[in-house]
C-alpha cells in the first residue's frame, strides 16, 4: 500500500482531542480511522454499510471531492440524532491524496 | 500457580474484544488478558462468509483493531489457547495445556462450535464449516486447487452467503436444506421463497426437504453427498453450515445453570460469582421475545452485550435492553433484519418481492415486532423505531408503500 508522506487527515475524538493521520491508499476513512487505534468509531458492520456507527462530520469545503452519498448511506445516517448536513459514514469514504488537509470529527454515540 | 488477571475474557471474537475495548472506556485500570482459540488478534467474522471468502477484502482489513491497538490499551492476548475448565470459588481458570490463571473477574465470551454432521463420512478431507479463518483459508485452498463442484448443507445465513460467493466464483453449487424451506428458523416463508428463487436464479442446485444420509468419498477425500431418497451428487468440496454448539462446557461443569448456552441476567452475570457471559453463548430473557430466554448469534448481541457486562463490573450496571439486528449480504441483495420474529402471528408484505426490494413486517398482536428488508434501507432505519415504540399499526397502512413507515407511528 503506498503511503503519501505529508498527506494527512485530522481527525477530532468526541472528547476534542485531535490526532493526524497519514492517508493510506486503498482504505476507507473507517478503517484508517479503526487502524490508528482509535476506539470510538464501533463500525459494527465492517464498512458494508448496514449499520450507522461509524458517522461522522467532514468539513464541508471537501463536499465536493468525496463521492455523492447513497440512499442507503442516507437512511442510515436518518437513524442518528446527530445527524447533520456535514454528516457522513466513514466507511462509505475512500481515502486518497484528494482529501489532505481534511478534517473530521467522529459524531456523538447515539 | 499461574499469573493474575483482575479480568480474563475466554474469546477473542467481536464479544472479547468489545468487553476489552469497553473495560478501558469505563475506567477499569485492573489487568486484562483475552485467552483466544484463534492464532490471530480479534477479526470481524461475518466477512468470512462473504468479502474475505470472495478474495474481495485481505486478512488485514477485517482485523476490529490493529495489532497494536492491545498493547496499547494494555490488554494481554494470550492466542491459540483453549479453556478447559473454570474453579469459581478459587478464581481459576485452566487452560487447555494445563496451565492455571488466577482472575478477579471472568468474562466468557467463546462464542460456539460449529455443529458437525453426524453421518457416516463425515470425517472426510475437504469437509469444511464456517466459523473461524482458518477455515476459510482451507476452503480456498481447495478452490485453488480446482475444486468446482460445491455441496454446500444447511440452508441458514452461512450457507446462503456461502452459496453467493462460490457461485460467483464460478462453482456449481448445490444447496441442501434438511426443511421444507431456507431461514426457516430465522425469517417468515415469504422471505424464504424469495431467497430461493434468488438462489436459483443465479444457478445454484437449491433443494429443500433434503437429508444427507452419508458422505462418501475417494482416497479420504471427499467426492459424493448421499440423500435420503438415494439420490447421490458429485461434491470435490464440502462446505456444512448447520448451526453452533454453544462453547459452556466448563461454566456448565463448573455448576453454572444453562443447557443450550449458559444463563444469564440482565448484566450477563451468570450464577457463578465474579463470572459474567456475553454474545452468542448467553442465554437472556429478552425484551423483544416477550421475556423468552434465547441465545442470539449477531455481532450486535455480542457487542452490546460487552458494554453492557463492562458496565456492570465497572460499577455502572445498566440492563440489557438492545434492539436487536442483524445483516446478510448475498449477490446484489442487502438484507438488514431488526427486531426478533419468532413470536409473531401475522406478517406483512410491503413492496414486491419481485422488485427486489421490500420488506417483511412482522407482527404480534396487532404490534411490530420485527422487519425483514431487503434492499430497503428505509424501512430498516424506519421500522426499528415502530419496533420501539411497540407501534400498532393495521396491515393496510404498513402494505402501503406510498405512505413512509416513519408516518405510521402515532404522536
Amino acid at each position: 500500500m503506498a503511503k503519501i508522506e505529508t498527506a494527512a487527515i485530522t481527525v477530532v475524538t468526541r472528547d476534542g482531542d485531535r490526532r493526524r493521520l497519514e492517508i493510506v491508499r486503498d482504505r476507507t476513512l473507517m478503517e484508517l480511522i479503526r487502524d490508528a487505534g482509535m476506539d470510538e468509531l464501533l463500525a459494527l458492520c465492517g464498512g458494508c454499510c448496514s449499520c450507522a456507527t461509524c458517522h461522522v462530520f467532514v468539513d464541508p469545503d471537501f463536499a465536493d471531492r468525496l463521492p455523492p452519498i447513497t440512499e442507503d448511506e442516507t437512511d442510515l445516517l436518518d437513524s442518528s440524532a446527530h445527524r447533520t448536513a456535514a454528516s457522513r459514514l466513514s466507511c462509505q469514504l475512500p481515502v486518497s491524496e484528494a482529501l489532505a488537509g481534511l478534517v473530521v470529527r467522529i459524531a456523538p454515540e447515539d | 500457580m499461574g499469573q493474575h488477571y483482575d479480568a480474563i475474557i475466554v474469546g477473542a471474537g467481536h464479544g472479547g474484544a468489545q468487553a476489552a475495548i469497553a473495560l478501558r472506556q469505563q475506567g477499569f485500570e485492573g489487568s486484562i488478558l483475552m485467552v483466544g482459540r484463534d492464532a490471530e488478534p480479534p477479526y470481524e467474522r461475518p466477512p468470512l462468509s462473504k468479502e474475505y471468502l470472495a478474495r474481495d477484502k485481505p486478512f488485514e482489513r477485517i482485523l476490529i483493531r490493529p495489532p497494536h491497538f492491545w498493547g496499547e490499551r494494555n490488554v494481554g492476548l494470550k492466542l491459540g489457547a483453549k479453556a478447559t475448565a473454570v474453579n469459581p470459588q478459587a478464581r481459576r481458570l485452566t487452560l487447555e495445556r494445563g496451565e492455571v490463571l488466577s482472575y478477579g473477574t471472568l468474562i466468557w465470551a467463546a462464542g460456539g462450535d460449529p455443529r458437525q454432521l453426524s453421518c457416516p463420512g463425515a470425517g472426510l478431507s475437504g469437509i469444511h464449516t464456517v466459523r473461524d479463518r482458518a477455515d476459510v483459508d482451507r476452503i480456498m485452498a481447495d478452490l485453488d486447487a480446482g475444486a468446482k463442484e460445491v455441496v454446500v448443507i444447511g440452508g441458514g445465513y452461512i450457507g446462503l452467503e456461502a452459496a453467493a460467493v462460490l457461485t460467483k466464483l464460478g462453482c456449481r453449487v448445490t444447496l441442501l436444506e434438511a426443511l421444507p424451506r431456507v431461514l426457516a428458523r430465522v425469517a417468515g416463508e415469504a422471505l424464504s421463497s424469495f431467497y430461493e428463487n434468488e438462489h436459483r436464479a443465479h444457478g445454484v442446485d437449491l433443494r429443500t426437504g433434503a437429508q444427507v444420509v452419508a458422505l462418501e468419498g475417494d482416497n479420504g477425500r471427499v467426492s459424493r453427498a448421499l440423500l435420503a431418497d438415494g439420490t447421490g451428487i458429485a461434491a470435490e468440496m464440502v462446505i456444512v453450515g448447520i448451526g453452533i454448539v454453544p462453547a459452556v462446557g466448563p461454566l456448565l461443569a463448573a455448576g453454572a445453570q444453562g443447557s443450550n448456552g449458559v444463563e444469564v441476567d440482565e448484566n450477563c452475570r451468570t450464577t457463578l460469582p465474579n463470572v459474567y457471559a456475553i454474545g452468542d453463548c448467553a442465554a437472556h430473557a429478552n425484551a423483544f421475545a416477550q421475556g423468552a430466554t434465547i441465545r442470539l448469534e449477531s455481532v450486535q448481541n455480542a457487542n452490546d452485550m460487552a458494554t453492557t457486562a463492562a458496565k456492570a463490573i465497572c460499577g455502572a450496571p445498566q440492563p440489557y435492553r438492545a434492539t436487536p439486528w442483524f445483516w446478510s449480504n448475498q449477490y446484489d441483495l442487502k438484507l438488514q433484519t431488526v427486531g426478533l420474529h419468532a413470536t409473531h402471528d401475522a406478517s406483512v408484505m410491503r413492496g414486491d418481492p419481485a422488485s427486489r426490494s421490500f420488506s417483511l413486517i412482522y407482527l404480534r398482536q396487532g404490534q411490530v415486532i420485527a422487519l425483514d428488508c431487503v434492499n430497503a434501507t428505509k424501512d430498516y432505519v424506519q421500522g426499528r423505531k415502530l419496533i420501539e415504540a411497540h407501534a400498532r399499526v393495521s396491515p393496510e397502512r404498513l402494505a402501503d408503500t406510498a405512505t413512509p413507515l416513519k408516518e405510521l407511528i402515532e404522536p
